[in-house]
C-alpha cells in the first residue's frame, strides 16, 4: 500500500492521532443528578453543582465509572485501579466553575488498541494511549446577536469519554476507519450514542507531515471536527498547507486550528500565548477513584459480544470474507438483522454470502433511498429470509427477486403472498421453456439466419425475447442452455 | 522561587484580575513571603514518595446514576446580570 502523497518536490507522508471526546450514555450527569438528554430548552437541566454555585460539592456517578470501564475493556485497554480528577484551569463562558474536571496524570484507562480492517482484506492496529473521564462544556451560541453570546448549560458537567490514540494513522481514509471502529464498539457496549450530529461524538486530530523514513515533523491540532467527512476534508486541507510552507522553504509553528465546514479550510485560533497553562492540580473536592480487580471482573462480564469476536464468528461459522465480516459487523444494526435473517431458516446457513450481498447491496439501497434505517426497515428479517429461501430454491429468479423486493418495501406483504399473487414462480419445465423458444426461432427467422452466419451476439436478443415472453420468470441458466442446444442443431 | 514583576502579572492575566502597580508591589511581597515560607519543605527528602492527594482514608463517595427534574431555568437564570429567552447572555466571545 503506497500511503504517499505528493508534493511539488517531494512525497509526504501524513502522521495522524486522534482525540475522540464521546459522551457517556447515562442518565445523570458526571458530578450532579442532572438530566443529560439533548435538546432540552436552554438551563433546564442545570443543578447549583453544574452552575459552580459556591459551596457546592461534586459526588461522582457510579454508572459512568462503569460505562468507562466497559469502554476500556473494548478497546483492549488496561485498566487503572486507581485514579485522580484534576482541575484543568482556562476561562471561557460556558465552563462556569473556571476549570474542568478532568484526568491528567492518573486516567482511568491505560493503554490499549484497536483493529482497522481494509478491502483488500489486510488489518491494521491503531495503539490507544490512554481513555479518562472528564466534565463536558456548555454551548455557546455566538451567531444570534453582534455583542452577545448566548450559553446553555444544559450539556455542563454531562460525562465525557476522551480517547487519545497514538499517531499510528497515515491516512484520511485511516482515521475515517479508525472513529468508525471506535463509534462501533462503543455502540456495541452501548456505552456511548455515537451521535455525531448531536455532538455526542467529536475529534480533535493532530497531524504533522515528513518525508519517509523522516523524524515526525512539527504538529498542528484541528480541534472539536464532528463528522467523518470533515475529519477527512481537514485533514486533506491541512497536510497540503503543511507540504507548501515546507516545499516553500518555511518551517511550521504548532498551533490550534479551527475548521471551516464551509469553505473546507483550516486558519490558526486566535492566537492565546497562554491558552495552555492549563495549571493541572488534583481536585480537593474528589477523592481518588479506586476501582478492585473484582469490581473490574464483574463490568467484564457484563460486555456483550464485541465486533471483532462477532466478526471472527461469522468468518468461521459462515465462511465469508473479513471484509464481508467487518461491514456486517460495523454496527450492532447490521449484525443483529444478519443474524436473525440467517437463523430464520435453517437453510440459509449454506447461502450466507447470498444473505449479506441482499442485506448490503439491496436492502441498504432501498433504505438509503427512503431515507430508512434498519431500526425501520418495512422488511423484516424473517421476510428477507423467506425471500431469499425462494431464490435459492430456484423458485424465483434473482432478478425477479429484485422486483419482489422493492414491493415487500412498498407494500409491506412477504414475499410468498407476492410470488404467489402475481405468479412470479420460476418456470423450470423444459417443456414450457422449449416451447417458448421455439415460438422465439420461428418469429425471427432472419436473425436465426444471421446468428448461424457467425452473428453471436444476437444470442442476447433470443435469451431476451423468450425472457419478455415469460415475463421473466424463465429459469435463465435452463433458458440458455435449451436455446444453445435447439440453435446449434439447426446447424 | 522568587517572584518578581512579570510573574505577578501573569498571574493576574490568569485570574482575569486587573492589578495597578502599588497592588502589584504588595501581591510580589505577599507572595514571595509566602513562598519562602513553604520553601522550607525542600529540606526534607521526598525521593520515591509519591505526591499525596488526600489525607482522609475515606473512599470516594459514589452515586447511582439517578437523574432528577427538579432544576429550573429560572432559578439558575436568577442572578445572571443578563439574559434572553433562557439563555445566560455574555459579552461576545470570539471563536
Amino acid at each position: 500500500m503506497n500511503n504517499l502523497i505528493k508534493g511539488e518536490k517531494y512525497d509526504w507522508e501524513m502522521v495522524i492521532g486522534l482525540e475522540i471526546h464521546a459522551q457517556v450514555k447515562s442518565n445523570s450527569k458526571l458530578f450532579s443528578s442532572s438530566s443529560t438528554k439533548f435538546g432540552s430548552s436552554p438551563n433546564s437541566q442545570v443543578s447549583l453543582v453544574d452552575a459552580a454555585m459556591p459551596g457546592m460539592l461534586p459526588v461522582i456517578n457510579k454508572y459512568c465509572v462503569e460505562q468507562a470501564v466497559k469502554t476500556g475493556v473494548g478497546l483492549n485497554a488496561k485498566i487503572n485501579n486507581y485514579s485522580v480528577f484534576d482541575r484543568k484551569n482556562y476561562f471561557y463562558a460556558d465552563l462556569p466553575q473556571g476549570y474542568q474536571i478532568s484526568q491528567y496524570k492518573y486516567p482511568i484507562v491505560g493503554e490499549g488498541k484497536v483493529t482497522i480492517d481494509f478491502k483488500d482484506g489486510t488489518s491494521k492496529d491503531i495503539r490507544i494511549v490512554r481513555l479518562h473521564l472528564e466534565q463536558d462544556a456548555g454551548k455557546s451560541l455566538h451567531d444570534q446577536n453582534p455583542s452577545k453570546t448566548y450559553v446553555d448549560l444544559n450539556r455542563s458537567g454531562v460525562a465525557l469519554m476522551e480517547i487519545v490514540s497514538e499517531p499510528d494513522i497515515r491516512t484520511p481514509d485511516e482515521a475515517g476507519m479508525y472513529i468508525s471502529k471506535i463509534r462501533s464498539i462503543l455502540m456495541y457496549l452501548d456505552t456511548c450514542d455515537g451521535n455525531m450530529q448531536e455532538g455526542s461524538l467529536r475529534a480533535d486530530v493532530n497531524i504533522s507531515v515528513r518525508k519517509p523514513g523522516d523524524e515526525y515533523g512539527t504538529r498542528c491540532e484541528i480541534k472539536n471536527l464532528n463528522s467523518i467527512k470533515f475529519i477527512k476534508q481537514a485533514i486533506n486541507y491541512e497536510a497540503k498547507r503543511q507540504i507548501e510552507i515546507l516545499e516553500s522553504g518555511g518551517s511550521i509553528e504548532q498551533n490550534t486550528m479551527l475548521f471551516n465546514t464551509s469553505t473546507g479550510k483550516t486558519r490558526p485560533m486566535r492566537n492565546k500565548e497562554e491558552a495552555h497553562d492549563y495549571r493541572y492540580f488534583p481536585d480537593p473536592d474528589l477523592l481518588p477513584l479506586e476501582i478492585s480487580e473484582e469490581e473490574i471482573g464483574k463490568i467484564k462480564s457484563s460486555i456483550p459480544e464485541l465486533p471483532d469476536e462477532l466478526k471472527d464468528k461469522f468468518i468461521e461459522t459462515y465462511k465469508l470474507s473479513n471484509y464481508d465480516a467487518s461491514v456486517l459487523t460495523a454496527d450492532k444494526q447490521t449484525s443483529d438483522y444478519f443474524n436473525e435473517t440467517i437463523n430464520s431458516d435453517p437453510e440459509l446457513k449454506n447461502h450466507a454470502k447470498i444473505v449479506v450481498n441482499w442485506i448490503t447491496s439491496e436492502l441498504f439501497s432501498l433504505l438509503n433511498k427512503n431515507n430508512l434505517d434498519l431500526n425501520n426497515s418495512p422488511v423484516s428479517p424473517e421476510n428477507l429470509g423467506q425471500l431469499i429461501k425462494l431464490i435459492s430454491t430456484n423458485e424465483i429468479s434473482g432478478k425477479i427477486a429484485k422486483d419482489v423486493v422493492e414491493d415487500m418495501f412498498s407494500t409491506g406483504k412477504t414475499a410468498r403472498q407476492i410470488v404467489d399473487e402475481k405468479g412470479l414462480q420460476q418456470v423450470t419445465d423444459q417443456g414450457e421453456i422449449a416451447k417458448v423458444i421455439d415460438e422465439v426461432i420461428a418469429d425471427n427467422a432472419k436473425m436465426v439466419e444471421q446468428y448461424l452466419a457467425g452473428k453471436d451476439k444476437l444470442l442476447g436478443f433470443f435469451v431476451g425475447q423468450a425472457m419478455k415472453l415469460t415475463k421473466g420468470k424463465a429459469n435463465p441458466k435452463m433458458l440458455n442452455d435449451i436455446l444453445k442446444q435447439k440453435l446449434n442443431k439447426k446447424n | 522561587m522568587k517572584i518578581d514583576k512579570n510573574t505577578i502579572n501573569k498571574i493576574a492575566r490568569l485570574s482575569r484580575i486587573k492589578l495597578d502597580d502599588k497592588e502589584s508591589e504588595d501581591y510580589i511581597k505577599d507572595l514571595n513571603s509566602i513562598l519562602d515560607w513553604v520553601e522550607q519543605l525542600n529540606e526534607v527528602n521526598t525521593e520515591n514518595v509519591e505526591p499525596l492527594s488526600n489525607i482522609s482514608s475515606s473512599i470516594l463517595p459514589k452515586r447511582e446514576d439517578v437523574s432528577n427534574d427538579t432544576n429550573s431555568s429560572e432559578e439558575i437564570l436568577e442572578n445572571a446580570p443578563d439574559k434572553l429567552e433562557g439563555f445566560f447572555a455574555v459579552p461576545k466571545v470570539v471563536e
